[in-house]
């Protein structure tokens, strides 16, 4: 696909002539000295607490206590000895391999939670922290990989927030009439495919636009679902809105690694659920006949149609699919989580996931990695309100969305998605 | 997500004024029945009768009388007609005219009121649809929305000038803070690429958040009081009012019919609204033709945001009276439906504003005296704009003929 020929451009070819790229240097100069001047140099006094056992761990780790300045300003040397090499780097024109701006990325954070731990003598609950990252991603996750097979396969699916909300809705519903959790596990997929089959009627048979009906799309689940909750749902709570949840199925020994296997392997089936869609879809996208089919369909639907792909027969089939995948995330919503469901409570989710999508470049393994950055800008942003910081709530909450933008602008910039996403396919 | 493609142009299928093309053999009832207002309207009567099948179907009564369907009918059908008629009708009086009210006044005081609804969703709508017409996919409403009413009611309070020059002012204010959040996206866009629709729909969270973090700053509410929301703005500051108490209807509707002439004038009369527009068809091709896209990209922008600020300020300015954290409700997103409604033309733009202003005040009035959620208003509208975008489904479900253009090329 051209997609990936045009990231990595074989070595060697215009290398000599390539101008010196200059956004990473100066963005990682930037933030090194943001940690060394605020976290190190005017740091705050105190000891910061890194808690990483939990109760009842196999291995008995101690909290790790550091004083904040001293902890800011080692960490801070280390940010402006890897902006040094960015620089250096960036002069001699080698691009840097993607663990650079990660470890970047960990060791900014971890300098930044010695600062707000510190002073007020505050735990750094982890786990917590970690844990509630998975936890906010999980949707995302699922949508983005919903809104990813649609582009790739040429459909340009807006509605994955109304796919997320109709499987939120009738999980709640399924599950509470059925009395089981697992049933509304079931019916999830079946309300976000139901949402996909509407607007692939009307993106493949009538032409129209897809961008508007997704987003009318969205408007019309709200409507939906909001009314039946404020006629149905709320008349008899106890029959079709009662909380059920989703028991935690903790892997033996691999739950019982400190931090990360507590974080990844102590969850419910839908999380291991996202595990194998991820994975699944980003070997499938890739490496398998329908993945190549998908491509094609979505890059240059004449071409797969001469050669005898079924092109609207390939779309609809996939979007639709990837509706379901959307619907399994919105159950995390309710019966994921055990709780009931309420109006409008999939809150934008949908959205965050198509830009997760787009910032993950339309692939899996990407919009994974996107989604886990905004769902951890958000867990660290509740982590450090419930620590307390002299930073207001309502900045940290704008946290998550900030971080998006920069990550658009300063290290995604220009994408391209797949070339015929948006064209209905006329023959 | 590409924004190559123009949502101004829905679907392939020609425009309507290419159905009714002069010199085509048509007889009169054929274009009377293949017309796009004919469309329009009949995607209204079907989305009204969905949204009458949703109310009957969560309605106790009605599914009681279902029950008994075989041994009263009669029974079943006055019941279904009642509910639905009687929230039909409760949504008609708190639209347009209220045959019950006492005084003339309260009677025709509803139509001013979807005015008020669809003041501020008419200006942010015209932002959205100037975006569309330039292939920038512009959700931002909300956020745009958010800062100019955050602008413009500061200034509301926060100035002490005589009447009107304060009230302009402030609505200035409003202008530009719209204008600056949407330039953030349309410079972003410009300079780095930065898909705006991604970074619009994190605006309008970090708009949100913002105002609610403001709003719990005595600097800025001009209050001691601990609720989030601000002073009441000046009398100098506010909107005047186009007819006497109880009416509420101000003069922000004049600065809507005056903001839907100049996006008209820009895009159909001026040079660089031909620019957007050449820029919204293909991108490629203006670029060639020595337009810069750039510059149309952040001219765009700020224009639009001007639009949806102006709008906030005429809400908080003329309507509310002071800030709080739900100043905008959800103008900015329905904006993005009124706008898809009219097509993205100014005027459309300017009518499915008013209509969905109706919709707006009315369901306010259905949910008070029958108790239906405003949420079906909700369903109605996006059943409208889905079938109102596929006309060929509308004509096959009343069987309407087909344009005589368009069966000719199938």
């Amino acid at each position: 696909m051209t997609a990936h020929t045009l990231d990595a451009t074989p070595a060697g070819q215009s290398k000599a002539l390539a101008p010196i790229i200059w956004k990473f240097p100066v963005v990682y100069s930037i933030l090194a000295l943001v940690s060394l001047v605020f976290f190190g140099l005017i740091g705050r006094d105190g000891q910061t607490t890194f808690r990483i056992a939990t109760e009842g761990d196999f291995f008995a780790i101690p909290d790790i206590v550091v004083p904040a300045t001293a902890a800011g300003l080692v960490l801070s040397l280390i940010l402006v000895v890897m902006a040094a090499a960015s620089i250096w780097f960036a002069l001699r024109r080698v691009s840097l391999a993607s663990w650079f701006p990660m470890l970047f990325g960990v060791l900014f954070v971890l300098s930044f939670l010695a600062w707000a731990g510190g002073g007020s003598g505050g735990v750094i609950p982890m786990t917590t922290l970690l844990a509630g990252a998975l936890a906010l991603s999980v949707p995302l996750i699922f949508g983005a990989m919903c809104g990813l097979v649609g582009e790739r396969s040429g459909i340009i699916n807006i509605a994955i927030e109304g796919q997320l909300l109709a499987g939120a809705f009738l999980a709640a519903v399924v599950a509470s009439v059925v009395q089981n959790p697992y049933a509304g596990l079931l019916a999830a997929p079946i309300a976000g495919a139901l949402v996909a089959v509407v607007l692939t009627f009307f993106a493949v048979k009538y032409w129209v636009n897809q961008i508007i009906i997704g987003v009318v799309l969205n408007v019309l689940v709200v409507g939906l679902t909001s009314f039946l909750y404020s006629t149905v749902l709320t008349e008899n709570a106890e029959l079709w809105n009662a909380r059920q949840r989703l028991p935690n199925l903790p892997i033996p020994l691999l739950s019982d690694i400190p931090i990360l296997g507590r974080v990844l392997f102590d969850q419910n089936i839908l999380v291991y659920l996202m595990y194998l869609v991820v994975i699944a879809l980003q070997i499938l996208v890739f490496r398998s006949k329908w993945g190549l089919r998908m491509r094609a369909v979505g890059e240059h639907p004449k071409a797969a149609d001469t050669v005898g792909i079924r092109v609207n027969a390939t779309r609809v089939r996939n979007t639709i699919m990837a509706g379901a995948i959307a619907g399994l995330g919105g159950a995390f919503f309710t019966v994921g989580s055990g709780l009931a469901f309420g109006k409008e409570m999939s809150a934008g989710q949908g959205y965050i996931a198509l830009a997760a999508m787009i910032l993950g470049k339309w692939n899996p393994k990407g919009a994974l990695l996107a989604a886990l950055l905004f769902g951890f800008s958000k867990s660290l942003g509740n982590t450090l309100q419930s620590i307390g910081t002299p930073v207001a709530n309502e900045l940290l909450l704008m946290l998550p969305y900030i971080v998006t933008v920069l990550a658009v602008a300063g290290f995604v910039g220009r994408v391209r998605p797949p070339a015929a996403a948006g064209v209905p396919y006329v023959k | 997500m590409t924004t190559d493609i123009s949502p101004a142009a829905p679907s392939p299928a020609p425009p309507p004024t290419a159905e009714a093309r002069p010199g085509q053999e048509q007889s009169t009832l054929q274009q009377i029945l293949s017309g796009s207002w004919l469309v329009s309207l009949l995607a209204i009567v079907l989305a009204l009768l969905l949204g009458g099948v949703l109310i009957a179907v969560s309605n106790a009564a009605v599914i009681a009388a279902a029950a008994n369907i075989g041994s009263a009918p009669g029974v079943f059908f006055s019941t279904l007609f009642s509910t639905v008629g009687e929230a039909y009708s409760a949504l008609f009086r708190g639209a347009v005219f209220d045959w019950n009210a006492r005084t003339t006044e309260r009677a025709i005081r509803p139509l001013t009121e979807s005015l008020v609804s669809g003041t501020p969703l008419i200006l942010a709508g015209l932002g959205i649809a100037l975006a569309f017409r330039s292939g920038l996919f512009n959700i931002g409403g909300q956020g745009q929305v958010i800062l100019g009413a955050t602008v413009a009611g500061f200034l509301g309070y926060a100035l002490e000038l005589p009447a009107g020059v304060h009230m302009l002012l402030a609505a200035l204010g409003g202008l530009i803070g719209g204008a600056i959040w949407a330039g953030i996206a349309g410079v972003l866009k410009a300079k780095t690429g930065a898909n705006e629709v991604i970074v619009t729909i994190m605006l309008n969270s970090i708009a949100g958040y913002l105002l609610g973090y403001l709003l719990k700053q005595n600097w800025f509410t001009h209050t001691s009081s601990a609720n989030p929301q601000s002073r009441v703005i000046d009398e100098s500051a506010e909107m005047f009012l186009l007819l006497p108490p109880p009416f509420r209807l101000h003069f922000g509707f004049i600065i809507a019919v005056l903001a839907t002439i100049f996006v008209w004038w820009l895009l159909e009369r001026s040079t660089i609204g031909f620019e957007f527009k050449a820029v919204g068809a293909n991108p490629h091709a203006a670029k060639t033709a020595g337009i810069s896209v750039s510059k149309v990209t952040i001219l765009v922008m700020l224009i639009a945001g001007a639009l949806a600020g102006l709008g906030g300020a005429a809400q908080v300015l003329g309507t509310e009276g002071k800030l709080t954290g739900g100043i905008s409700g959800s103008i900015g997103f329905d904006a993005i439906t009124v706008a898809l409604l009219g097509r993205s033309k100014p005027l459309g733009t300017f009518f499915a504003g008013l209509l969905f202003g109706a919709f707006k005040a009315g369901g306010y009035l259905m949910q008070s005296q029958t108790g239906t959620p405003i949420d079906i208003v909700l369903v109605v509208q996006s059943v409208i704009v889905l079938l109102i975008a596929a006309p060929p489904l509308v004509r096959s479900i009343f069987r309407l003929p087909t344009p005589v253009l368009k069966r000719k090329e199938s």
